[in-house]
């Protein structure tokens, strides 16, 4: 080096001495140029179509960025075209592992507009159904969070009990997946005989579960070391991104639509139910609530189970479904978040205009600032711990 | 395996007969593991079925998978440097069978009997390293470049752990020999108790807790899979693979398992010697084999258990665990190793 020193006092020499070694030492360091990973559309973490684009430095993110709508379906379009009964065909394939729920509210809307309000014994399954979809849903996310951070069996663990709700969900409905079984004004058919003690021994797996899981995967250390602290949410930014349903109880918001805003049609308050918060906001802690959620679900559909009444299961609707005009939004606690639907009626067959307010969408547009300086592997956790189901996300 | 015969046989008798006995060696347990442990003992963990239609209990699905395997399109990425590309799984799987060699199995039943022969085993365990950053780097994908450099990151923080775990062994047994390792527990006496002679598993149980850990870690097995951690590298620097040569990475990472297993089972659980049995009767020639066989289940057990029931520790978190934990513990271990043989 041929930099002269210039004359200058002691202290400001030592400075401008330290001053240089700085510079040199930035000039020295070695400069990795950015890389640009895109995760998706098809990656198995996605489990669908999403797609980040994450600019990493190295293994650390410094942006990321989702690309959604690689598997939009157009239903709010499509439920222009459909009668009023076919819609929930559409609908419920749109949180594909917990379809029931999906259902619900858009029929609540439609009763509300029409004025109908579905027999007591009808609310009371559509309850113990929307209920137990939950619980299929959540319990696969449970699993799934586990293949997201490298543990292969809990996910196994998680099929096996699940289709023991699922068995329960067919055998009133007819369909695994799709039940399209909600009817303006009711239900389409009673319960099957038995099926309220086979639905307790369910509930019964579920719990056992529920305990093995707490046991197997939340309890291992290597698993709060990937999840503790990582991803954390906190209050005022999930509110600010309109993050809903576990995610943002997960990070200590006391908010259910369940039980602060329950639509009529459903009995949420005829039982004893708690809202599990947690302050931490991590991923472990929406994790944790989702496993207390599931508890509390099994609960809620014992209990309903016990006080179910008798009585016809659909009220007195036209054959021809004709709704009134008006608008109504109705929305519920699904599984995923808060779900939604605005419903425009001309007084004809087809809504006028469906919005649909599905919960992962809100909740996945949290990544960007979320995953800003994650390392890769945490990408996947955080993506996990949110847990968006794809056909929420694109609709 | 050569001299338990009287007969003279030439050179490239002896020669084949090495290539076949090393074949074999190498890949019959990988075989067994692969099906009993991959396939059966995993799908039991997880309470499903497993292969089921070939083969009576799906016994031979190892093989249609190979015949698969076969069958597929070799593919080569475009940008991929196709030499590099193509050599990778080979330099992979040689590595392995370089480790075969020094392993004996029986008082006469070995390839050979090097007097180095741990130092020679750890020294070729890592070519596998510059097989997987071949992989990783000739791919042209970026999952596989991050695969391949974790890779690289993750096998040469755990050489360290492992190398300073067999050191322990080393300064009991007072040899590099792989054969008088075995004599070494054989004959030895656990502080002046002689009943069983020493299986340095019961004198080094941290050395062998160490290994095991970081033999964990050398074959990139959950919970240290972060290098080919599926849920996010996709499959790190197999993802271009596919075909055949995706077959010679799946056979050498399990290769890889029952050799290391039956450096372990040398190590620390006395190799092909039985407690309680004369190391010097020839019967050992005949049964060594299937002893050891039967010791590299049990080490291999282990290693699949964690497989199965882990979940996956981040790329800093491992490396924390080389440095901050494994390596100080192993020096004790060395240390105290040290003391109490100078001191009895």
């Amino acid at each position: 080096m041929t930099t002269q020193i210039p004359d200058l006092s002691e202290q400001e020499q030592l400075r401008y001495i330290s001053q240089q070694a700085a510079d040199a030492r930035v000039n020295v360091e070695i400069e990795t140029e950015g890389m640009t990973l895109n995760l998706g559309p098809q990656h198995p973490a996605t489990h669908g179509t999403l797609r980040i684009i994450a600019k990493l430095d190295g293994e650390q993110v410094v942006a990321a960025e989702p690309v959604m709508g690689y598997m939009h379906r157009g239903y709010e379009k499509l439920a222009e075209v459909r009668t009023y009964p076919q819609v929930t065909t559409l609908v419920n394939r749109i949180d594909w592992v917990g379809s029931f729920a999906n259902e619900t509210p858009f029929i609540l809307a439609a009763e509300k507009l029409m004025e109908v309000e579905a027999p007591p014994r009808a609310q009371y399954i559509r309850t113990i159904l929307h209920e137990m979809s939950r619980i299929a849903n959540v319990i696969l996310g449970i699993g799934d969070m586990g293949v997201q951070v490298g543990a292969v069996t809990p996910i196994f663990f998680a099929f096996r009990d699940r289709e023991y709700v699922l068995n329960q969900i067919e055998a009133v409905t007819g369909g695994r997946f799709h039940p399209n079984f909600d009817r303006i004004g009711g239900l389409k058919d009673d319960l099957p005989a038995g099926w309220i003690q086979n639905t307790k021994n369910a509930m019964e797996k579920v719990r056992d579960f529920c305990d093995q899981i707490e046991e197997l995967m939340y309890g291992n250390e290597i698993f709060q070391a990937r999840t503790r602290g990582i991803g954390i949410i906190p209050k005022d930014v999930g509110l600010a991104y309109g993050l809903s349903g576990v995610n943002i109880r997960g990070s200590g918001v006391d908010w259910d639509v369940r039980r602060d805003n329950m639509s009529p049609g459903l009995v949420y308050d005829q039982v004893d139910w708690k809202v599990w918060t947690h302050p931490d906001g991590d991923s472990y802690s929406r994790m944790w609530v989702r496993l207390q959620e599931v508890r509390e679900g099994t609960k809620i559909v014992d209990q309903l189970l016990d006080q179910i009444p008798s009585g016809p299961i659909m009220a007195k609707v036209p054959r021809i479904i004709k709704v009134p005009a008006g608008e109504a939004y109705v929305e519920t606690e699904n599984p995923l978040g808060v779900m939604g639907y605005y419903v425009v009626s001309k007084g004809d067959l087809n809504p006028y205009r469906v919005k649909i307010r599905s919960a992962s969408f809100n909740n996945v547009s949290i990544t960007p600032w979320l995953l800003k300086g994650v390392y890769v592997p945490d990408i996947i956790t955080i993506l996990g711990s949110l847990y968006f189901i794809l056909g929420d996300i694109d609709r | 395996m050569i001299s338990i015969l009287s007969v003279e046989i030439p050179y490239w008798g002896q020669t084949t007969f090495r290539v076949l006995g090393g074949l074999a060696a190498v890949l019959l347990p990988a075989g067994a593991l692969v099906y009993i442990y991959l396939f059966k003992l995993m799908s039991f963990v997880q309470s499903r079925l497993g292969p089921m239609e070939a083969g009576p209990a799906g016994s031979l699905q190892l093989l249609a998978e190979v015949g698969k395997a076969f069958q597929k399109e070799d593919i080569f990425p475009r940008k991929a440097d196709k030499l590099v590309f193509a050599a990778a799984p080979f330099v992979v799987l040689m590595s392995t069978f370089l480790l075969i060699l020094v392993v004996p199995f029986g008082p006469d039943a070995w390839f050979v009997n090097l007097d180095t022969g741990i130092f020679f085993a750890l020294a070729v365990s890592s070519v596998s390293v510059i097989g997987i950053l071949m992989a990783g780097w000739a791919s042209a994908s970026k999952y596989s470049l991050l695969g391949g450099l974790r890779a690289a990151g993750q096998l040469i923080a755990y050489e360290l752990p492992l190398v300073l775990a067999v050191m322990g062994v080393v300064i009991q047994a007072g040899t590099l020999n792989m054969q008088e390792i075995v004599y070494a527990q054989a004959e030895g006496e656990i502080f002046g108790i002689s009943g069983i002679g020493n299986p340095f598993i019961i004198t080094q149980f941290i050395g062998f807790a160490i290994f095991l850990i970081a033999m964990q870690a050398e074959l990139t097995q959950p919970p240290f899979d972060m290098p080919v951690a599926e849920s996010e590298l996709v499959s790190g620097y197999m993802t271009e693979y596919s075909g055949i040569r995706f077959l010679l990475f799946f056979i050498g990472e399990f290769a890889t398992a029952g050799v290391f297993s039956m450096i372990a089972s040398v190590l620390f659980l006395g190799g092909w010697w039985v407690p309680g049995l004369d190391p010097d009767s020839n019967l050992f020639n005949i049964l060594g084999p299937a002893v050891l066989f039967g010791k590299v289940m049990l080490v291999t057990f282990l290693i699949f258990w964690f497989r199965f029931t882990y979940p996956r520790f981040r790329e800093d978190q491992l490396q924390k665990l080389a440095w901050k934990v494994l390596i100080p513990l192993s020096l004790v271990n060395i240390v105290a190793t040290g003391i109490l043989k100078v001191v009895f």
